[in-house]
């Protein structure tokens, strides 16, 4: 089995990856570029670029980028052999006061 | 019948569905009473994050905000959509692998220090009663315009409702309530919007038609505004008029705040495993876009709508819908210069008309003409984002008393049959305090609910995220980081809000930014101080080191991470 140490790692890659776009989507092209953006039109349709990313665009980006999310730490937890149907339930919470 | 006789059968049998479900989904332990027996699937773990997290301020004022504002009302779009992304990479999976109650707990026992969970039983306790507030406001509106009942009166049924579910079905019965409540407000936010939508630009699809032409012309209809706004006197609708730095700061505090916000992080706590967490957040999102990408086109419409409407129309001639909201007096209107007709312009001097924002989506089908049982539906939805974001925060406030104050930190020896017993009790207590500030709201609602946001921001999400990321944290790094981010952040409001509001414009504010964006600021001097002063004390000790590693990996046995005393 692969270690840990390791897992740790590609999960943080992985995060750091989604976030650089979610920063440049946003903050970027919804903010800060939002100015030459507007210049532009959104191809067939109405929309100042700029504007459309601030109100549209960012939000349809934030969904992909967890599902994007979801996939990849789903593998990478087969890969190294951490995803969670690999054991028995019971073991999944101990501490459960209900149960 | 008509819209009266729509609104009540509308609403009664919605809120006979929430009853019903209640009672099925009654709470037996603390387990199911806190986090619904960790049972819930993700979808419906997803919807009823929407729900709860989708308030009367999402489904009633944003979309109004918007179209007041145009471009600057982005900040609340992209802030509070984008603040999921954080929760879903950087706290929601880690969180539920920790697999406790509350955030809280979390704070307490991976600091291990009893004040660093009082601190967080007070803001989370504080950040609930702020919002909670704001929601009963929303259920006075509705109720007072659509049913024509008194406000108190309103306030009154909606806590008896709310009452009924939280205090009976815990969280249990407030997930369920809420995935019904998610569906009947999505369907009553988009079928108006889609048949405005269909009305004036003949699309279907309302996220597409606020891009397009007006039947019947070919400039869009962002340029007629655009062009409207300039003959008016008003800011351009799609360029805004904040400073930059301003938008930025504001969009960084909503989207931290966001997912700091207790009652939110406590959702992903309620699925059955790690992954589930995961996906939980991805579905959560795409429900709540599809609102929020819903709302900026019920901006557009409305406001073009509205000035289509008003603008240079005789006063005499003016639609039913005009006059029952004047008397609620959330529309005013003053003939200054006598002519009969309504100035609505940018120029505050000769400016004739007061418009609240509250109004604007709830008086936007009839301002389009809609048939009366859409306007019913929309007061429906109104109260199902306000009872759902209510119950929600609620359960927050009776979890923090009962299980963070009174089980892990004053009376540890309790049985779990008094502490459900007590869990119920403060639910009830709590559902008292909120119905006292619907009827008499505090007029600072809207100055309270940006301290909302901040103070999550700059107290939760950095002591969350570093608890996880950085294994060197150690209790004093937290807790000094909790304490300057929020005595700078309080300070920065409570000094612009309250004690000298006269100094709050932007001239006077530190880089321009304003109160509602000082959170982001806060968060920075959290992080900063947090890592300087954990570098003066030693690592925090091998039992926490262990659960950190726990909670980094989805699978392994947990039992070693019990380690408060």
């Amino acid at each position: 089995m692969k270690s840990r140490r390791d897992y740790w790692i590609q999960n943080v890659r992985i995060v750091t990856g989604l976030l650089i776009v979610w920063f440049v989507v946003s903050y970027g092209l919804g903010i800060l570029l939002v100015e030459p953006l507007n210049r532009v039109r959104l191809p067939g349709s109405g929309f100042k670029l700029g504007f459309w990313f601030a109100q549209q665009g960012s939000i349809y980006v934030f969904v992909g980028l967890i599902l994007a999310y979801v996939g990849r730490m789903n593998r990478l937890d087969r890969e190294y052999g951490v995803a969670e149907d690999e054991e028995p339930a019971a073991g999944d919470d101990p501490r459960e006061p209900g149960a | 019948m008509n819209v009266q006789g729509w609104t009540f059968a509308i609403v009664g049998l919605t809120f006979a569905l929430y009853i019903a479900i209640a009672m099925w989904s009654k709470a037996r332990s603390t387990g199911e009473f806190y986090v619904a027996g960790k049972g819930v699937h993700p979808i419906a773990n997803g919807m009823a994050t929407a729900a709860d997290w989708m308030s009367a301020a999402s489904f009633i004022s944003m979309a109004g905000l918007i179209s007041f504002l145009g471009y600057d009302g982005s900040v609340y779009l992209m802030g509070w959509t984008g603040g999921y992304v954080l929760l879903a990479l950087l706290l929601a999976p880690y969180l539920r692998k920790f697999g406790k109650f509350t955030v809280p707990d979390f704070v307490g026992d991976r600091y291990e220090s009893q004040v660093a969970r009082v601190v967080a039983v007070f803001c989370a306790v504080f950040v609930s009663f702020t919002y909670v507030a704001g929601q009963m406001r929303g259920v006075g509106v509705v109720f007072s315009r659509f049913l024509q009942v008194d406000i108190d009166a309103g306030v009154f049924i909606g806590m008896g409702i709310v009452f009924f579910y939280a205090v009976l079905g815990g969280m249990k019965g407030i997930t369920y309530t809420q995935v019904a409540q998610y569906c009947v407000l999505i369907f009553a936010y988009l079928v108006p919007a889609i048949f405005i939508s269909i009305l004036m630009t003949g699309n279907p699809v309302p996220q597409l038609g606020f891009g397009a032409a007006e039947v019947g012309t070919t400039t869009p209809l962002l340029d007629k505004l655009d062009g409207l706004h300039a003959e008016l006197g008003f800011a351009p609708y799609t360029d805004g008029s904040k400073a930059m730095l301003d938008v930025f700061c504001i969009t960084a505090a909503l989207m931290v705040g966001t997912a700091g916000l207790p009652h939110v992080i406590v959702r992903f706590y309620t699925v059955p495993r790690v992954r589930d967490a995961r996906s939980s957040a991805g579905w959560a999102l795409l429900f709540i876009a599809l609102l929020y990408t819903t709302a900026p086109a019920v901006a557009v419409f409305a406001r073009a709508n509205l000035l289509n409407t008003v603008s240079e129309q005789p006063y005499a001639e003016l639609p039913d819908w005009f006059r029952q909201w004047e008397a609620t007096s959330l529309i005013r209107f003053d003939d200054r210069n006598g002519d009969g007709l309504v100035q609505y312009v940018g120029d505050p001097e000769r400016n004739e008309l007061e418009i609240d924002r509250d109004i604007m989506v709830l008086a936007n089908p009839e301002i389009a003409g809609l048939p009366d049982w859409v306007v019913g539906l929309v007061a429906a939805g109104g109260l199902a984002a306000a009872l759902s974001t209510a119950a929600g925060l609620l359960l927050v406030v009776s979890s923090a008393v009962s299980h963070d104050l009174l089980k892990r930190a004053l009376a540890p020896g309790i049985s779990e049959r008094a502490e459900l017993i007590s869990a119920r009790v403060a639910a009830a207590v709590a559902v008292g305090v909120a119905g006292y500030l619907g009827v008499n709201p505090p007029d600072y609602v809207a100055a309270v609910v940006a301290f909302a946001f901040g103070l999550a921001a700059s107290s939760f999400f950095p002591a969350i995220l570093l608890g996880i990321f950085s294994k060197r944290m150690n209790r004093e790094g937290a807790v000094a980081g909790m304490v300057t981010g929020i005595g700078f952040t309080t300070a920065y409001i409570v000094y612009f809000k309250f004690v000298a509001p006269e100094a709050n414009t932007p001239d006077r504010w530190w880089f321009g930014i304003s109160p509602e964006g000082i959170g982001a600021l806060g968060m920075v001097v959290n992080f900063v101080v947090a890592t300087v002063v954990s570098r003066l004390f030693p690592p925090p000790s091998q039992a926490v080191q262990r659960l950190i590693e726990d909670i980094r990996i989805p699978r392994g046995a947990g039992e070693a991470h019990e380690i408060s005393a």
